[in-house]
């Protein structure tokens, strides 16, 4: 998984040292489908545009590795403890992978996570959700890296190169984690009323909130345009996410489960699925630091980062000592 | 880089024998053991490699890409490095 499109573009330079010809130049490689590598002149705004996109992309897969985790110990067969410890482990992968594209762009390792620790730095509202269930593992797999992936496909295609091949190899990955997800679902619908409850209850509470990955209504999103024409956007939040419900109903009705919206229904017309309103004030809340998780998963992070301070620094007294043995 | 982060090493794989190394992307490590199972767990995890070069990203000496086009320059007018440069009779073959 996965990054949210929160959409804040950088603001401009404000020294105004970039000129016209220097922009005009850069959005006619762009538009000439180049890819902009690391070293090639880039306009301030999209730099920072991409260091926080990415890097919120990079700890939404670090701190997405907790809702999982939580089920490490209790999976319920060994088959599926090493399957969901292959899973975390590539979110972790994930977040590397993008922590890398994002560091070619000027920006620390460190300074990252230290935005992340300090709450400056958002990830994704999806992970502050609980995993109250072993279906939950299953509707994560299956809804939430669905989202993922159907965000994540055009990204692939980014105008910044480094940026895009991260996305690639994630792309290859994904699928695995998306396909694990549905089995655990149909096994559950295969099985008795009790465990099929627990898949419906799980698709309950991750519906609404895997729609809201997407990020804002395409109304509410201000700064979509500039990512558009510099093609690190490729398609409207609003676009993804009905792209999304289109392909996931009929996997719902599969499953014999009922997505939780009374309105839903496919329109001949249009050949889409129609659905409620989103409840935007619940995204923002949880955006703003008040979901249900969030303190926990940023105190569980926090330890995890202070816990291991002692490696950290062991490893670089080691790497010392035998240098300087070899010198 | 921040003084107490592990240094950056870039990392190469070499997919299958027969074909070269290419970058994959990078990792930090404290030391190049490290790296090389650091890149080994990063970017191997589904077989995608047989050999692995990691080398510290200080160490690399790239080109400057503001000067691309003097740097390459000296090879642009040179058509005649190409085999269609040559006009041969269609009745030659093999040529």
């Amino acid at each position: 998984m996965y990054t949210q499109g929160l959409d804040q573009a950088g603001k401009s330079d404000p020294a105004g040292a970039e000129t016209k010809a220097q922009l005009d130049a850069f959005q006619a490689r762009v538009d000439a489908e180049e890819k902009i590598e690391a070293k090639d002149w880039m306009p301030e705004a999209y730099r920072r545009t991409l260091i926080r996109q990415i890097s919120q992309h990079a700890h939404s897969e670090i701190i997405g590795m907790q809702p999982e985790g939580n089920w490490l110990t209790r999976a319920p067969t060994l088959k599926r403890k090493a399957i969901l410890l292959a899973k975390v482990q590539d979110e972790a992968g994930h977040g590397l992978y993008l922590y890398g594209a994002a560091e070619t762009l000027g920006i620390s390792r460190d300074r990252m996570v230290a935005d992340l620790l300090s709450g400056k730095a958002k990830y994704s509202s999806i992970f502050n959700y609980p995993t109250l269930t072993w279906a939950d593992i299953g509707a994560i797999g299956w809804l939430v890296d669905g989202a993922a992936i159907m965000n994540q496909i055009p990204l692939c295609r980014c105008s910044y190169g480094p940026y895009s091949r991260a996305m690639v190899r994630i792309c290859k990955e994904e699928s695995f984690h998306q396909r694990q997800g549905y089995e655990i679902m149909l096994t559950l619908c295969r099985g008795t009323d009790e465990q099929k409850a627990m898949a419906q209850d799980a698709l309950n509470r991750f519906w609404w909130p895997s729609l809201m990955m997407f990020g804002p209504s395409d109304a509410a999103s201000k700064h979509s345009a500039q990512s558009m024409a510099w093609k690190i956007k490729r398609f409207s939040n609003d676009e993804l996410r009905q792209k999304f419900i289109d392909v996931t109903v009929p996997q719902a009705e599969y499953l014999g489960l009922k997505v939780p919206d009374d309105k839903l229904r496919f329109d001949e017309e249009t050949g889409h699925y129609e659905h409620s309103d989103i409840d935007w004030q619940e995204f923002f809340d949880v955006i703003a630091g008040n979901g249900p998780c969030n303190e926990q998963r940023m105190a569980k992070r926090r330890k995890a980062h202070d816990d291991g301070a002692w490696v950290r620094e062991a490893a670089r007294a080691h790497a010392a000592k035998r240098a300087k043995a070899a010198a | 880089m921040s003084k107490d982060e592990w240094p950056l090493y870039e990392v190469f794989i070499r997919s299958k024998s027969g074909l070269s190394h290419r970058h994959a992307g990078s990792v930090h490590a404290a030391d190049d053991d490290m790296a090389l199972t650091n890149a080994r767990d990063t970017y191997t995890r589904r077989n995608e490699g047989v050999s692995i070069w990691v080398v510290r990203s200080d160490r690399i000496v790239a080109s400057d890409p503001a000067e691309t086009a003097a740097f390459f320059e000296p090879a642009e007018d040179k058509i005649y490095r190409h085999p269609t440069f040559y006009e041969i009779p269609d009745e030659v073959d093999n040529l």
